[in-house]
């Protein structure tokens, strides 16, 4: 999935009409001090941290200020700062407007119900899971019918808006649901969609795209948002890269088979570092770019679970055989691999006559990785 | 009788001339099942695997009687590929394709249910049902004939498991991978019934997941309307905390969807639980036993 940053939430929502504030990204003390003598924005200013988490404001993510250097003092101190698992790059900045009302609203997809969800509430600006469900509007909407007037008329009445602020709501909710559907959005959420002198305006947006959808959406592509290299690589190549606090690499093919090994892992006291899940494939050229991509990270043990669908197990094994020789000296690590399915007999021997810890049984094969975990210190230590 | 795929299975195979449609139509045919039919636009008149290729799915229905389509179109093309085969009249569709945009996917789901198309999948592993028919690609070494039915929204794990029960000495009735995509055609509580009305069938295994609540409410079922014994295995116990969707995902999960809140609402509802993957054949060799002694 792709987060949007909120002034690139902002943008979109401009695009589909919903009224944002006039907004300027910038990068550096000097390229905020420009915003406002060139008269762009005019002060006083509030100045927002382009970070994903949560809890900006607590953080103190989000500040104000009422003079140039005020205004430098603050974007030079936000610049850098350190955010959740964050670092700020970026501050939006906004003219600080007198808030009315907040009110909330988003579109996500209900699973279960098998439509989005639209969720409304005249509580906005707080967290929404700290609301009561007497306080939250849920209706879901029909893919095919889209938001319809009576929903949409249900949404005003809960607010309890005055007419004019109603009409402007209506054509919010339109735009809203139009984003959500056309760009292919896990997650479109307004919070607080504020009353500011009489009119509506998003003052917060968080847009999260489908990355599916991205045969639709090239424009997607170019966004990464804090991604270790590591991950960028697992990315490029399809497989699912996951850290974890422990030290054992897990590969695994499929999301609910790497599950299961890792908590047959738990279960033996194994702690697991890094998991690649390659998906459901047993391609063999798959199967050696998550192990030198694993190698990179250095685990202490390797366990590879692999249950082969179309590949038969001997092809596989040829292959983990070839990649173990492309790993440098310095990044060796044991391995213990189970690989079943076609031609599992075969598989094994192969592995076995190189060298690998080869078995069948899934318990025994756990089992025998955990005793084979080398400690990471120790074995730096040792190159 | 059986569920969803029978000796009278008639596949057609979209996306045939592609490398996974060609692997799998041979494998399909080596199960034992009719692959009737493949559908390439562009291909029509040409044979993969000895099974004749059409340029449509009607004329491929017209010629051939297919009354199941296994779709393996790639993901930009999926849905107009699903949209073909409802328009011709194929009431059962089992969507392989990964990566389906759930925006699409709700779009299906609702044309299917609009032209009575059951869908399974998308991103699934398909059905099969040993000695009769297989419309999927899940292994074939897996498999033997018996009666523990299997339903999952895993992959590879219920290849693992499928084949636990075999290596047990077991064997299967039916077999469906619905597939674990955010909007799936047939989710467990729609495939419950069926299992619940097959005659084949003397007991479920029943693989989940961490995430979502189609196991709470699989449970709920189970619990009201479900007569046969259940065996659950949930993957993800020790998983930490996932990323949740926003704040407006945790509102729709409403606290459930974790390991501990699936697994007690299943044994609530009497079923038994495995710990772990291959605690699932023991467990179902007790359940059969308690039931024949009753």
């Amino acid at each position: 999935m792709v987060k949007l940053a909120e002034w690139r939430g902002k943008e979109l929502f401009r695009r589909y009409g919903i009224p944002v504030p006039n907004g300027r990204v910038v990068r550096s003390a000097a390229e905020a001090d420009e915003v406002v003598r060139s008269g762009a924005i005019a002060l006083p200013l509030v100045v927002k941290a382009q970070v994903l988490a949560g809890g900006r404001g607590k953080g103190g993510a989000v500040k104000f200020a009422t003079t140039p250097d005020e205004l430098r003092s603050v974007v030079t101190g936000m610049l850098g700062m350190p955010f959740k698992d964050e670092t700020v790059k970026e501050v939006l900045l906004e003219p600080k407007v007198p808030v009315g009302r907040e009110l909330y609203l988003s579109i996500a997809l209900d699973r279960s119900a098998r439509e989005p969800l639209l969720i409304a509430s005249g509580q906005g600006g707080v967290e929404i899971e700290s609301l009561a469900d007497d306080q939250l509007v849920r209706i879901d909407v029909h893919p095919f019918a889209g938001l319809t007037l009576y929903e949409k008329r249900r949404v005003s009445i809960a607010f309890g808006l005055a007419p004019s602020v109603s009409k402007e709501l209506g054509g919010v909710l339109d735009s809203l649901w139009k984003a959500f559907q056309d760009e292919d959005a896990e997650l479109v959420e307004i919070n607080p969609l504020a009353v500011v002198d009489g009119h509506l305006v998003a003052l917060d947006a968080k847009v999260i795209i489908e990355d599916d959808a991205g045969f639709r959406h090239p424009e997607y592509a170019e966004i990464r948002d804090d991604r270790t290299p590591l991950e960028e690589i697992a990315r490029e190549k399809e497989i699912a890269f996951v850290q974890l606090d422990g030290d054992i690499g897990v590969i695994a093919n499929g999301a609910g088979l790497t599950m299961a090994t890792l908590d047959v892992l738990a279960q033996f006291g194994g702690k697991p570092g890094v998991f690649l899940d390659l998906g459901g494939t047993d391609d063999p050229v798959k199967v050696t770019d998550a192990f030198l991509l694993m190698a990179k990270a250095h685990p202490s043990v390797v366990f590879l679970n692999i249950f082969g669908g179309v590949t038969r197990c001997d092809t596989v094994a040829k292959g983990l055989v070839a990649a173990m020789t492309q790993v440098p000296d310095s990044d060796r690590f044991p391995l213990v691999a189970r690989i079943r399915g076609n031609n599992e007999d075969l598989g094994r021997q192969i592995l076995q006559s190189a060298g690998i810890t080869a078995l069948s049984d899934l318990k025994a094969s756990v089992q025998a990785a955990i005793a084979a975990e080398q400690p990471r210190t120790a074995r730096r230590a040792a190159v | 009788m059986t569920v969803l795929v029978d000796t009278n299975t008639r596949v057609v195979v979209q996306g045939i001339t592609g490398h996974q449609g060609t692997v799998h139509t041979n494998q399909m045919k080596a199960f034992g099942t009719h692959v009737v039919a493949g559908v390439t636009p562009g291909k029509g008149g040409s044979k993969v695997e000895g099974v004749p290729v059409f340029d449509s799915v009607t004329e491929a229905v017209a010629a051939t009687g297919a009354n199941v389509s296994v779709i393996f179109v790639p993901a930009p093309f999926a849905k107009d590929a699903f949209f073909e085969a409802a328009d011709a009249g194929i009431p059962l569709a089992v969507v392989v394709t990964e990566h389906i945009p759930f925006h699409d996917m709700l779009t299906m789901y609702y044309y299917g249910r609009l032209r009575g198309v059951r869908i399974i999948g998308p991103n699934c592993p398909g059905i099969a049902a040993p000695g009769k028919a297989k419309a999927g690609i899940i292994p074939n070494v897996v498999f033997r004939p018996g009666r523990v039915g299997v339903i999952s929204r895993s992959g590879t794990l219920t290849y693992e498991i499928v084949n636990g029960i075999k290596e047990s000495g077991l064997g299967q009735s039916t077999c469906i991978g619905l597939g674990g995509d955010p909007v799936v055609g047939t989710s467990f509580v729609d495939a419950l019934p069926l299992f619940e009305q097959d005659p084949d069938t003397d007991l479920l295994v029943l693989v989940g997941e961490i995430g979502g609540t189609a196991e709470e409410e699989a449970a709920d079922y189970i619990r009201h309307r479900f007569t046969k014994p259940v065996v659950a295995y949930i993957a993800g116990r020790s998983a930490p905390p996932g990323k949740r969707m926003g704040h407006a995902g945790a509102i729709i999960a409403r606290g459930r969807g974790t390991a501990a809140s699936k697994l007690s609402a299943l044994k609530d509802a009497g079923a038994t639980v495995a710990d772990f993957p291959y605690d699932v054949p023991t467990l179902v060799a007790e359940r059969l036993r308690e039931v024949g002694n009753r």
